[in-house]
């Protein structure tokens, strides 16, 4: 007879001192661990529900300004300073860490229209509602020194934007025109017109970087290369857009920020239709920037919210608003891809968190494998309809709230409309068009 | 030895003459050695055969990536190139579902970035990360460290006939104190229940005995009397309190000893049955009431009338937590808390089912009947498998973690090996205890059967019964109090929902079709038109009189056809494919006869 009984050395299992780690060993047997699936979707919808829970996105308020923020700049080399410019023509440099002002330059006699910081993060540009552009340096002056200028350019007409090319010494103003500006020289090196109307926001390509965009009050969007004496091409749209942000990682996207309440990230090679429309808001888009990581963008809204739109959904994933927080004009999104800086009208900063329940500060690699685990549980089931309501649900302002009701209404209204027409002629008479190809006018080659 | 170390490093820059060889080992092939070439040729006459003997049938390799072996600087070969191979029966075990085959098209093309893409880019990684896992948790196995027990008898002796004194006195003397007799003749027949890590006993006597003890070491936690009959005991999800079916009410008591909870809502309670991940306390009722009463917040989940008289057969099984009914009349019921009626019905004995069990995987069912017949079924097809018959009848059915089938007839326990598979001649071991056996249960995690009879409770030495290795975050054995009681915040944290109790547990992971379809049918009414439609084709405008509308008919045209020859193109692949299959059938099953004509 040949006998083995099961027999377990209780040492192998038990920890030898109490200082030691307990001892779990595992077996990975899927008949030992039953209900995989009821369990997991248990966890998920526990970590969904603490998700909500721990949603605290607002950090500090950076108060100091006298009037409403206008713009705001940050730094391609540092990710504790911002800067801001308001309406009084003051700009401000903050330490973000410590939410304090490092010093204030008296910049420019009314607005503070643009602004922009040097690749090398050494000195910043600012135009205003004086007709200049000044170049100032990042540091304080010394004690007893006035701040001067490092450079002034006296210009014909108002500049109402500045961006500064990402690897050269030269960089773009519009106003009446785009200029391209060398440092070194006061006068512009290049100048593109197409059409007289004033362009209110121009940007370089942080990849390709001789290539620019800009958007004008005549509803369009104009592409230029650097090295071109005339422009690219041309987009009219519906109404105008504001404001205009590329994708850092993919050099041929970019993002604009419209009156009409939507977003649009277009193509550069195709602009007949963008890509896709990103609709939330419920009053005109002002701002927009995109996340390091070109996944995701915030847009700034006359709604007094701001939203975060993943690049691809027509939908945004998160909506941030306080009741103090009026008109949002101006909103950055840092270099680390975990805050949201935002400027509004009553003179405030705002910095809130960029994933709203994410753990600040170091974690433990267990705390992260925690996070990693449950943010894999929750992308799992995702689609179920218990786990999409609690993720989904926001808090809204009531007229906010109610003006989405109303909005949707007239979207359905106009959609039935359309339907009965289509009804009632001729079958092909109506074509269908899709939401992406009713917003553009043209393309202008 | 610097000198040595020298010398042997001039020998091998000069490498004139004869070279010193390295010692041979275990997989260098003997006359590739002999022939001294160079390994560099040997590689590429190993390609070459491989080449040829394409169409042969090539000898089976060890390893799948042989030829391609990695050469380091030095020269030598890496003997276990590539990465080491997992057999496939492991994989299977580990693998849950198909891996989706259907990824196709261009990742992210140049302008739509639609959702379709999105969507396949992101199951080809799942798929990916699955097999990865798989291959993971199947290598991971080789490092589990205990393995199971085992009981082979001599030439011409059967392991039947093997008693337990000798199985005591040939292993060592620990597990040798499992086997034991507890003798409790006065308040005796008696129930019984282990913990889920199999580290405790519950035992309690028809009378009103009823005691607790950690039967490791033999330490007796409470003893109480209820002074009324006790029809089932079982413990709750640790071992901190226990549920007491007495005469009339449904009792709680901790380990100690002490009442918690009396609970007036159940009555006349026959058999309990304990689900630990939905913390659901099942009890079947001598009116016919099946009662689901979660633990973890003291409510009454569902109350079912059964309409089927006594209830005194009741299992649950493991799988999908669904509670299985024995009746007189021979029919087993499934019940899960969230139908009014039973899941499946189905007729398995002539005569009423005198037990029930069901294995830990959810495929097997047994039962046994006053027909004094054993019957296995396949539970997820509703099918019979096997039928013995046994000439006392059974009673207490019992299963192991490992699939050992423990059936009492009387006072003898007799325990059954592999009765799922192949038909079962005689039993793997047996036993006679004192008196009637009255409950039975394998102990989990060890090689123990407890059996609670009229004459007290013995515990018996089945080698082969439990599963060696535990699995330390479920159910451990050895956890102390700390652990045990995060363990216990943890469960209560995932505790599923008895809405989710059904009889497929994976069906949460699956996508609703219907509900699918339908959503998309109100979405086309709604739109007006079915926006997943295949867009229709529209030439491009071609310049220099090629668009004139011959033109642009034709290459509709064109497109056209070609949609129809694919898809012609795939059905045609479809039947030589299907005969093909068939073909090879008729191959194997070799000659044909005249008479074949007249099979169906």
């Amino acid at each position: 007879m040949k006998v083995k009984v099961l027999c377990r050395n209780p040492d192998d299992y038990v920890r030898e001192t109490s200082k030691d780690l307990q001892r779990v060993p595992r077996n990975y047997d899927p008949t030992l661990n039953p209900f995989e699936v009821p369990r997991e979707y248990a966890r998920a919808l526990n970590a969904t529900k603490l998700d909500r829970v721990f949603a605290k996105p607002f950090i500090a308020a950076l108060d100091g300004h006298r009037d409403g923020v206008n713009c705001m700049a940050k730094l391609p080399t540092s990710l504790s300073t911002l800067l801001s410019g308001s309406c009084d023509g003051e700009v401000k440099v903050w330490n973000l860490p410590t939410r304090k002002c490092l010093h204030t330059v008296q910049a420019h006699e009314g607005f503070v229209r643009g602004m922009c910081v040097r690749f090398c993060g050494t000195s910043f540009f600012t135009t205003g509602d004086d007709k200049t552009i000044k170049q100032w340096k990042m540091e304080a002056p010394g004690y007893g020194e006035e701040e001067e200028p490092l450079n002034m350019i006296l210009g014909k007409t108002v500049y109402t934007g500045i961006d500064h090319h990402w690897k050269e010494g030269t960089f773009a103003t519009c106003g009446q025109q785009v200029d391209i500006w060398d440092e070194e020289r006061s006068s512009p090196i290049r100048t593109f017109t197409w059409g007289v109307d004033s362009v209110s926001c121009v940007r370089f390509n942080p990849i390709e970087a001789k290539l620019l965009a800009s958007c004008a009050s005549d509803r369009s969007i104009v592409l230029y290369d650097m090295r071109e004496s005339a422009p690219l091409q041309k987009v009219i749209m519906k109404l105008r857009s504001n404001a205009l942000c590329w994708n850092p990682m993919e050099a041929y996207i970019f993002t604009c920020a419209n009156e009409d309440y939507n977003l649009y990230t277009y193509d550069m090679r195709q602009l007949s239709s963008p890509v896709v429309v990103h609709s939330d808001h419920v009053s005109a888009v002002l701002d927009v920037d995109y996340s390091p990581t070109g996944k995701e963008f915030v847009s700034a809204s006359f709604d007094k919210t701001i939203r975060i739109f993943p690049k691809h959904q027509t939908r945004s994933r998160e909506v941030y608003h306080t009741k103090r927080m009026q008109h949002v004009i101006c909103v950055k999104w840092s270099m680390d891809n975990k805050y949201v800086m935002t400027g509004s009208d009553e003179m405030n900063i705002r910095l809130w968190k960029a994933n709203a329940s994410e753990k600040l500060g170091l974690l433990t690699p267990r705390e992260k494998q925690a996070q990693n685990y449950s943010q894999k549980l929750k992308d799992k089931f995702q689609h179920h309809p218990q786990i999409r309501r609690i993720a989904r649900h926001r808090h809204l302002p009531k007229n906010i709230y109610n003006l989405r009701k109303e909005m949707h209404i007239m979207k359905e209204a106009r959609r039935r409309k359309e339907l009965n027409v289509r009804k009632h002629s001729k079958p092909g008479s109506v074509p269908f068009v899709p939401e992406r190809k009713k917003h553009v006018v043209t393309v202008v080659e | 030895m610097a000198t040595a170390t020298d010398a042997t490093a001039g020998e091998t820059h000069v490498g004139k003459e004869k070279k010193k060889k390295a010692p041979k080992r275990y997989w260098q092939d003997t006359k590739a050695d002999g022939e001294g070439e160079p390994e560099d040729r040997n590689y590429k006459k190993v390609q070459r055969e491989t080449k040829t003997s394409k169409n042969k049938p090539v000898r089976k390799k060890t390893r799948i990536h042989g030829t391609q072996e990695k050469k380091f600087i030095s020269g030598k070969k890496d003997p276990f190139p590539g990465p080491a191979p997992v057999p496939e029966e492991k994989l299977r075990k580990f693998r849950r579902g198909q891996p989706f085959n259907q990824v196709s098209g261009n990742f992210f093309p140049i302008r739509n970035i639609g959702k379709q893409d999105i969507y396949s880019y992101i199951l080809k990684h799942a798929n990916e990360s699955s097999t990865l896992a798989t291959n993971r948790a199947a290598r991971f196995d080789l490092l589990l460290p205990e393995d199971a027990g085992f009981l082979e008898a001599d030439e011409g002796e059967d392991t039947c006939a093997i008693r337990q004194e000798d199985i005591a006195e040939a292993v060592d003397i620990t597990s040798a104190t499992k086997y034991f007799n507890l003798s409790l003749t006065q308040f005796g027949p008696y129930r019984l229940d282990y913990t889920r890590n199999g580290r405790h006993l519950l035992l309690g006597g028809r009378r009103g005995h009823v005691s607790c003890f950690d039967w490791h070491s033999k330490q007796l936690m409470c003893e109480i009397n209820v002074m009324e009959t006790v029809n089932d005991v079982k413990w709750l999800h640790s071992e901190a309190m226990f549920a007491v079916a007495q005469k009339k009410w449904l009792y709680i008591y901790d380990s100690t000893g002490i009442e918690l909870h009396c609970i007036r809502r159940f009555n006349d309670v026959l058999r309990m049955q304990f689900l630990p991940y939905h913390f659901l306390l099942a009890t079947a009722s001598a009116t016919g009431f099946l009662q689901y009463l979660d633990v973890s917040v003291g409510k009454e989940v569902a109350t079912t009338c059964t309409k089927s008289g006594r209830l005194d057969v009741m299992a649950q099984n493991p799988y999908n937590a669904v509670i299985h009914l024995g009746h007189p009349t021979g029919t087993v019921t499934l019940w899960s808390p969230n139908q009014r009626t039973p899941l499946v019905k189905m007729l398995c004995h002539r005569g009423g089912v005198r037990s029930i069990a069901v294995d830990k995987t959810g495929t097997y069912m047994v039962t046994s009947g006053l027909d004094r017949k054993l019957k296995v079924f396949d539970i997820r097809a509703f099918q019979p498998l096997h039928s013995y018959f046994l000439p006392a009848g059974a009673s207490c059915l019992s299963l192991s973690q490992k699939g050992l089938l423990s059936a009492c007839t009387g006072d003898i326990v007799q325990v059954y090996k592999d009765v799922f598979n192949t038909p079962v001649k005689k039993p793997y071991m047996a036993h006679r205890v004192r008196g009637a056996v009255w409950g039975a249960q394998f102990c989990p995690f060890e090689d123990v059967l407890g059996i609670g009879h009229a004459e007290g409770f013995t515990s018996l030495i089945i080698p082969g019964a439990g599963e060696p290795n535990f699995d330390g975050l479920d159910a451990n054995p050895y956890r102390s109090v700390k652990q045990r009681q995060e363990w216990e915040v943890k469960a209560l944290l995932e505790k599923v929902q008895p809405e989710l109790i059904s009889l497929d547990p994976d069906r949460l992971c699956e996508v609703d079709r219907a509900t699918w379809e339908q959503k998309h049918q109100e979405r086309v009414k709604r739109l007006g038109y079915d926006p997943l439609a295949k867009e229709k084709f529209m030439p491009r405008y071609k310049a220099k009189g090629r668009s004139s509308s011959g033109n642009v008919e034709k290459r509709k045209k064109q497109v056209a056809h070609e949609d129809q020859r694919d898809l012609i193109r795939k059905s045609v692949e479809e039947k030589m494919a299907k005969e093909k299959e068939l073909k090879e059938k008729k191959a194997e099953q070799g000659k044909t006869s005249a008479l074949d004509r007249f099979k169906k």
